[in-house]
């Protein structure tokens, strides 16, 4: 060999070194979910499934105390969702969510110091008791999506006074006057998962009532008319998922088959139910909160922040790893009972059964963002 | 002596201007310049020039850089004209066609209007190029593979920015103009359409284009093997086969039973290369204007394999019985 032939295969050597630098170390640990040859598989790499454990691990529970005794309602006043509760169940809750929330505020993250504690002068303590009810009707009627394992503050807040993973209706970037924006092709954008697909993938599915459907059920053309651009919306939301909950897109789907329910697993009516509990939380529970947000706390259109898949799984395909956390806190396992018609609760009548009215006004705001895209 | 048995080009012949063949009334087309760059010599000609432009070759220059400079002016009004940003997000910017509402009707410029005009211009620009490709090859005495193969290439182009955009209805339908989005567009247009490797003009499309790619590489690596025997004068020997084309002959009647001649091998790799864009703009033309999903088409004809039940308890779209 001579030196030249040498100089130019060390230089392959290096270069080829070099390009697989970028690679995850071999081999992925992988788990068949569907029939052999169709890829259905979760890939996971060792190295990094630790992380994932790691930051998805249950705080130890309050020891439980309790339910009998008189009721929080008798004793407190001013108490709307957690009144069923007895006194003892209600200060247990009460000590659990300042950890799981406001860890470094204490009480006076919701509480003023020196007033009643029946006051509402905080927002931060009027949208708690929305996020209770949220909570409270997750677990009591979307079973079909938490069914198993619940939902509890720590779910989504993990120690901080808002979860890390929300969203507000997106605007177009910094872009020439006169120029429309099409709200897409945008780089660097988490919404996007960094592709050059819609930046706003959520208002459409998580918000307002848009069909995620690009696929005509027949073989040939009768009339399905989802458009490419449509098609590109659903594809966005679908990275979300994906990118939420650490799966690829074969954790629910046979990739010959994208649109076909019979090729897909459950997981997948899973996430279908998912994203009709969001939207509902979305509506019915997070927007009516706006009128009381301070301006951090909302998007640059001025609307609250809201749900998205990532607000709760943070990258597991089951919050906290599939952790029953709602065992150790059956208090938010449903929806206060329904009170005497003469004292109905103020907030209950704004969150659930005024849905309808909610998914009106989110349509007239969806209107605006539709002009952006 | 020097042989072919490198990734360069070994031999240089180095040689006085070589203006070309008179070409009589046109001759005023052509530049006078002639260079001669020893680099470029290492992987063609060492003579760059004379260029033969023409008022063909001037439009198509004038509409094609237009075409070229509106997209960029759109991408950069799309960061604001943030020199920065344009650099940085490049990959990521484009020009989209109009919003699927417009139909076929024309849009405002800033909503997809000047998509329009840059197809209309990039469109002239290319016409204009296959037209100059036919008159040079007329005036150099050649016949007309290089321009027939070149419309067939155009022909896919027409079909996915205009003939299928027309057939369905909305410009929407179209490419856009980018790096990254018109990627986009391939992957969302096969998920609309229920996937396009059901489609058989698709799968045909990819047989000859890898098709393409390996016989190219068989009909390259054969030459270069055989030039130590004057296989480099192929022509010569489609009709006096010397010892270079009975070798190169040989190897393949050996290695697989059956062998292209000096001749047919260039027929071989032409039809190739025409077939791929010809069947894949048949491919895309019937997609969405007769067919709605390849997936469901092929269970249909029987073309895709079923796959017993993943879970013991039947999948069904929760959509069904009117849920919402």
């Amino acid at each position: 060999m001579n030196a030249f032939t040498m100089k130019r295969f060390a230089s392959v050597l290096l270069l080829g070194t070099a390009l697989l630098m970028g690679c995850e170390a071999p081999p992925p640990e992988s788990v068949q979910r569907g029939y052999r040859g169709t890829g259905m598989e979760a890939l996971y790499n060792p190295e990094t499934l630790q992380a994932l454990v790691n930051a998805n691990q249950v705080p130890a529970a309050i020891p439980a105390v309790s339910s009998e005794g008189p009721k929080a309602a008798d004793i407190y006043q001013n108490v709307e969702v957690l009144g069923h509760l007895s006194v003892g169940e209600f200060t247990r809750l009460m000590a659990a969510i300042t950890q799981w929330v406001s860890p470094d505020q204490g009480c006076n993250y919701c509480h003023v110091a020196g007033e009643g504690f029946e006051e509402d002068t905080l927002y931060t303590k009027k949208v708690a008791r929305v996020m209770i009810a949220m909570t409270q009707n997750a677990n009591e009627n979307w079973d079909a999506h938490v069914g198993g394992a619940g939902v509890t503050c720590y779910t989504c807040h993990r120690g901080n006074n808002v979860p890390e993973a929300v969203w507000t209706i997106g605007v177009p970037p910094r872009h020439a006057e006169n120029m429309g924006h099409t709200m897409q092709n945008v780089a660097h954008q988490e919404s996007s998962v960094y592709t050059s697909l819609p930046i706003d993938p959520f208002t459409p599915y998580l918000l307002e009532d848009g069909v995620a459907r690009a696929q005509g059920d027949s073989a040939l053309p009768q009339g399905h008319d989802a458009s490419i651009q449509s098609t590109e919306h659903i594809y966005s939301l679908m990275m979300h998922y994906s990118d939420a909950l650490g799966v690829n897109c074969t954790h629910c789907h046979n990739s010959r088959a994208f649109g076909s329910w019979e090729e897909s697993n459950s997981e997948r009516v899973k996430a279908w139910h998912g994203q009709q509990m969001v939207k509902e939380m979305n509506n019915a529970y997070i927007n009516p909160t706006n009128d009381w947000l301070p301006d951090h706390r909302q998007g640059p259109l001025g609307d609250a922040q809201k749900v998205n898949c990532a607000t709760c799984h943070q990258g597991a395909y089951q919050p906290l790893l599939g952790a029953n956390m709602l065992a150790d806190y059956p208090n938010l396992g449903a929806l206060a009972p329904a009170p005497a018609p003469d004292a109905a609760p103020e907030v209950l009548e704004e969150a659930a059964p005024a849905a309808m009215e909610m998914e009106t006004s989110s349509l007239e705001q969806g209107d605006t963002a539709g002009e952006a895209h | 002596m020097r042989e072919y048995q490198n990734i360069f080009t070994q031999v240089q012949v180095a040689a006085p201007d070589y203006p070309g063949v008179p070409i009589g009334d046109e001759e005023y087309n052509r530049t006078s310049g002639i260079i001669h760059n020893h680099w470029l010599g290492k992987l063609g000609d060492a003579q760059i020039g004379p260029i033969y432009l023409g008022t063909l070759g001037v439009f198509a220059l004038i509409a094609g850089a237009l075409a070229f400079f509106i997209i960029g002016m759109n991408m950069f009004a799309s960061v604001n004209w943030d020199p920065v940003q344009f650099v940085r997000q490049l990959f990521w910017l484009a020009l989209e066609p109009p919003p699927p509402e417009y139909g076929l009707t024309i849009p405002p410029l800033n909503d997809g209007g000047w998509w329009l005009i840059v197809g209309a211009l990039l469109t002239l620009s290319i016409m204009l190029w296959w037209a100059r490709t036919f008159r040079i090859s007329r005036n150099l005495g050649m016949s007309n593979y290089l321009a027939w193969a070149f419309g067939a290439a155009i022909l896919l182009y027409l079909v996915l920015g205009f003939i299928r955009p027309i057939l369905m209805g909305s410009w929407a339908e179209a490419v856009p103009f980018g790096v990254f989005p018109h990627l986009d567009w391939t992957a969302a247009f096969s998920l609309r359409y229920g996937n396009l490797f059901y489609n058989p003009f698709h799968m045909l499309s990819i047989a000859f284009l890898y098709g393409s790619a390996v016989l190219f590489a068989m009909h390259g690596a054969t030459i270069l093997a055989t030039s130590r025997y004057g296989a480099d004068r192929e022509i010569d020997q489609i009709t006096d086969r010397g010892t270079a084309a009975e070798r190169g002959a040989l190897f393949w009647r050996w290695c697989m039973g059956f062998n292209a001649s000096m001749e047919s091998i260039h027929r071989w790799g032409w039809w190739f290369a025409v077939l791929t864009v010809l069947t894949g703009a048949i491919g895309i033309l019937l997609t969405g204007t007769v067919v709605e999903n390849w997936y469901l088409w092929g269970m249909k004809h029987g073309i895709v394999p079923a796959y017993p039940p993943i879970e013991a308890t039947p999948v069904i779209d929760p959509m069904i019985g009117g849920a919402q």
